[in-house]
């Protein structure tokens, strides 16, 4: 030992000789990394995609039902809500209750959406639009959609008017608030790029900001058309003779259970086929945006 | 506004202060035809204030600036639109007849002329800001701007785009102003060197050396330890 007055550490012998086994990790290309191999197994995995969990309650339902666990008061069988389906079908009672609910469904949707549309894009673009029409929408959108309904009856009367104005307003009111929020949350420093470029107003509109607020148009698309169904059933519910509310207050009155559950099947379907419409857009309208994609 | 003189730009006395801070402070500054200035300056010196100044894109409080009517900024970001493709990027500004044909002369240029049809989420940082140059450049300004275009690129793309640009500056012929913070780049590039501080131009230095002399000589040392020197950081080196 030598004399200093701090002894010099001394490590460990066996820290200097036995260093400490590092776990490692290697890491090579996936297995079947040919992409649609990949994609292969996934669709075994998951052979419906987001429609597994409904399809697997569809099929429990179905077999509590066979069993007899089930009243068919409470709940009839899936295909027993297929053969009520058949059943109207054939009677023509139910394609005249679809065409009908869809006719509204469509007129409301043009109104709403047109109006939702234009309005929001003027109030995107232009401060004095903002003035005109934000405050009027934001208080509106307070209101519940079916606590419209009696006001509408008073104004409009029960007839198709009431309906498709109801559909509209749902329609109109989301498209309105996501498109403006759309147009003026686009990146400032791209509009002061174009700016910097020299880029006129039309052309500003047309490649930075119209553009750039699709995103979030489509995000109030999806909101219209949800509410579009909501607003059909709202309206459907008082005084129709025809169409799916109709066909459901007509099947709650005889206590048709089946035929009851067939009309929400249908507004589910029609909900659902807007969702897929609004994804299919997605897809193809916002193939530029770099975006999560889960595995 | 646009009167044909030597002097590309004129800054005169220019005052610009945001609320009690004042940025810019009785700054005056020329740039001569197709010549290329690199102001240099820490951070918060007031040089992005200035270039955006220069740009049309903020106005001064006090004082004159005149520039050529047709310029270009290139940002710091790239600032392409994610939802256009190069090419429609690129043709943003363009207005005339042939546009796209002219976008993909300049595309040519700067080494992506393949990439035209191509999402900007596709590219690197280094292809973003090549598309971002060939965007200030395809309207053949008579000033470039550049607001720190490489600082958030990696050192060896950094080098690249540094020949990328001498190169370009050979082929179009306008005055460019490089804001930075990097003396190496300020030297790589300049005609002219002025360091920023307290809102005016502290010191100038006129650039006389040839490419090889930018990358090694003594000249090139001294010229770096003057900067260093200005930018108050000589003892660290």
């Amino acid at each position: 030992m030598s004399t200093g007055f701090a002894p010099a550490r001394v490590r460990s012998p066996r820290a200097a000789t036995a260093p400490r086994e590092r776990a490692t990790e290697t890491f090579t290309a996936p297995a079947g990394s040919a992409g649609g191999l990949t994609r292969l197994r996934r669709r075994v995995r998951w052979p419906l995609g987001i429609y597994t969990t409904p399809v697997a309650i569809l099929v429990l339902w179905q077999v509590t039902s066979e069993l007899g666990w089930l009243p068919e008061k409470i709940a009839p069988a899936p295909t027993a809500i297929i053969q009520a389906g058949i059943d109207l079908w054939k009677i023509g009672e139910l394609g005249t209750d679809l065409t009908t609910s869809l006719r509204r469904v469509g007129i409301g949707l043009a109104i709403g959406l047109t109006i939702g549309i234009t309005t929001g894009i003027i109030a995107g673009l232009l401060r004095s639009g903002e003035y005109l029409f934000n405050g009027v929408v934001q208080i509106v959108h307070t209101i519940p959609l079916l606590a419209v309904l009696p006001l509408m009856i008073v104004w409009f009367g029960i007839d198709e008017l009431t309906k498709v104005l109801l559909i509209s307003f749902g329609a109109g009111v989301p498209m309105y608030l996501n498109l403006f929020a759309a147009i003026r949350g686009v990146d400032q420093r791209l509009i002061e790029m174009a700016r910097a470029a020299g880029v006129g107003r039309a052309r500003l509109i047309s490649r930075v900001l119209l553009p750039g607020a699709l995103p979030g148009f489509l995000v109030g698309l999806r909101f219209s058309l949800a509410y579009s169904v909501l607003g059909l059933v709202a309206a459907e519910t008082v005084n129709a003779n025809a169409g799916i509310g109709y066909l459901i207050n007509r099947a709650q009155t005889y206590l048709r259970t089946d035929q009851v559950f067939l009309g929400l099947v249908i507004y589910a379907v029609i909900g659902l086929l807007a969702d897929q419409f609004v994804r299919i857009l997605e897809r193809v309208l916002l193939q530029w945006r770099p975006s999560y994609e889960a595995q | 506004m646009s009167t044909a003189t030597t002097t590309s730009v004129d800054v005169r006395d220019v005052r610009r202060q945001f609320g009690d801070r004042v940025v810019l402070d009785d700054l005056s500054l020329t740039i001569g035809e197709s010549e290329f200035v690199v102001l240099l300056g820490p951070s918060g010196c007031g040089k992005s204030t200035l270039l955006r100044l220069l740009g049309g894109l903020d106005r001064p409080d006090a004082g004159t600036v005149t520039v050529p009517k047709e310029r270009a900024i290139v940002f710091q970001n790239d600032r392409l639109l994610p939802w256009q493709r190069v090419l429609r990027n690129v043709t943003i500004g363009l207005y005339e007849a042939g546009a796209d044909e002219r976008a993909l002369a300049v595309l040519d240029e700067v080494g992506l002329k393949d990439h035209a049809r191509a999402w900007p989420k596709t590219l690197s940082g280094g292809e973003a800001q090549r598309v971002s140059l060939a965007r200030a450049l395809v309207t053949e300004p008579d000033l470039v701007l550049l607001d720190e275009p490489f600082a958030a690129l990696d050192a060896i793309t950094r080098l690249r785009m540094h020949d990328l640009v001498r190169e370009l500056r050979r082929k179009h012929n306008a005055a460019m102003l490089l804001v930075t913070h990097d003396v190496d780049e300020a030297i790589a590039l300049a005609d002219r060197i002025l360091v920023m501080s307290d809102g005016r131009i502290g010191s100038a230095y006129d650039v006389r050396l040839d490419q090889d002399e930018r990358a090694i000589s003594a000249a090139r040392e001294d010229l770096r330890a003057a900067l260093l020197g200005d930018l108050g950081l000589a003892a660290v080196h």
